[in-house]
């Protein structure tokens, strides 16, 4: 079965994002005072060929922890339908 | 001693290493290849300033699973040494050779110009004859050396003595403000809970020259020698 995964990855929330706050700061300058706070991340999407859905998933969750983010300065969440 | 520098795909400060410690310290160094295994019987490994793989998906994250890597970690977990510098300290972090993490500059600028570090104390091969008193001009020359550790890493890393430099202005004065790139602590330099693996955002290469008009980084390597040269 082939599945697809749709993975975002974001810096901690207790880290300082520049990015994000360079972002929020380009908004407030575009008008929209109303845009309290900005951070940016990563969306990753992948094909996987797995025997079934949780089987998909226990590799994304290893190729998460393992390469695709670092848990010292980043979260990650994913979803796995079938491709 | 045997030196080996490590090449990476995008390592660019490789050259420069490989110079300094062959015609600058007169020490043995061979280049190993990031597709070989075999670390070629070297004493003492550097991973050098760069961006290996472009930089893809986080600073020395792709490098950490380059066939040497492996070798790499299995000589440090056998006390063999390890220096990263710049990119090469980011590999040891993604590699979990070295705590913590190095992220985006502050204000989310590359940063290349000289500035001051200071050792924390000498109890260490990088930091065993240097002044602690002392500022060192050093370049620099990232975009990503926001150095950041949880708190709790960064107590008990200092309990150990393993913060080895900080950065601190041209009177060695440490300020909260004065870090170029937002570092957590100042730090500008690591080890290891077991001493063996050292990591750097500064580039003590790029200033070991009378022709490059700063010497001041030589003293670090002049450390390490005469911290092996005792134990030998």
């Amino acid at each position: 079965m082939k599945y697809k995964a749709e993975i975002d990855i974001m810096p901690l929330k207790e880290i300082l994002d520049p990015q994000g706050k360079a972002v929020k700061l380009g908004l407030k300058n575009l008008g929209l005072p109303e845009i309290l706070d900005a951070r940016i991340g990563k969306h990753i999407t992948l094909e996987i060929e797995a025997e079934n859905k949780g089987a998909a998933e226990e590799k994304v969750a290893f190729a998460c922890k393992k390469l695709l983010a670092n848990l010292i300065m980043e979260d990650f969440k994913y979803k796995v339908t079938e491709a | 001693m045997k030196f080996g520098v490590v090449i990476f795909p995008g390592s660019n400060c490789d050259e420069d290493m490989v110079h300094v410690l062959q015609d600058v310290m007169k020490q043995q160094v061979v280049k190993l290849w990031h597709k070989d295994t075999n670390l070629q019987g070297c004493d003492f490994i550097v991973l050098p300033g760069g961006f290996s793989y472009g930089d893809y998906l986080r600073s020395g994250a792709i490098a950490r699973f380059s066939p040497i890597m492996k070798s790499v970690i299995e000589h440090a977990a056998l006390g063999g040494y390890v220096l990263g510098i710049c990119n090469g300290f980011q590999i040891l972090t993604e590699s979990g050779l070295l705590p913590g993490a190095l992220l985006r500059n502050k204000d989310q600028k590359f940063v290349c110009k000289n500035i001051h570090i200071k050792a924390v104390h000498n109890n260490s091969l990088l930091t065993a004859t240097l002044d602690t008193t002392k500022p060192m001009k050093i370049p620099i020359a990232h975009a990503e050396g926001r150095y950041f550790a949880a708190e709790k890493v960064l107590n008990e890393m200092d309990r150990n003595g393993q913060i080895l430099f900080h950065y601190c202005d041209e009177n060695g004065v440490v300020h909260e403000d004065h870090t170029l790139n937002g570092s957590i602590r100042n730090i500008a330099g690591v080890m290891n809970d077991q001493r063996n693996v050292f990591g750097m955002m500064p580039h003590p290469e790029r200033a070991a020259e009378e022709a490059l008009g700063n010497v001041e980084g030589k003293a670090i390597f002049e450390s390490i020698l005469s911290m092996i040269a005792t134990k030998d």
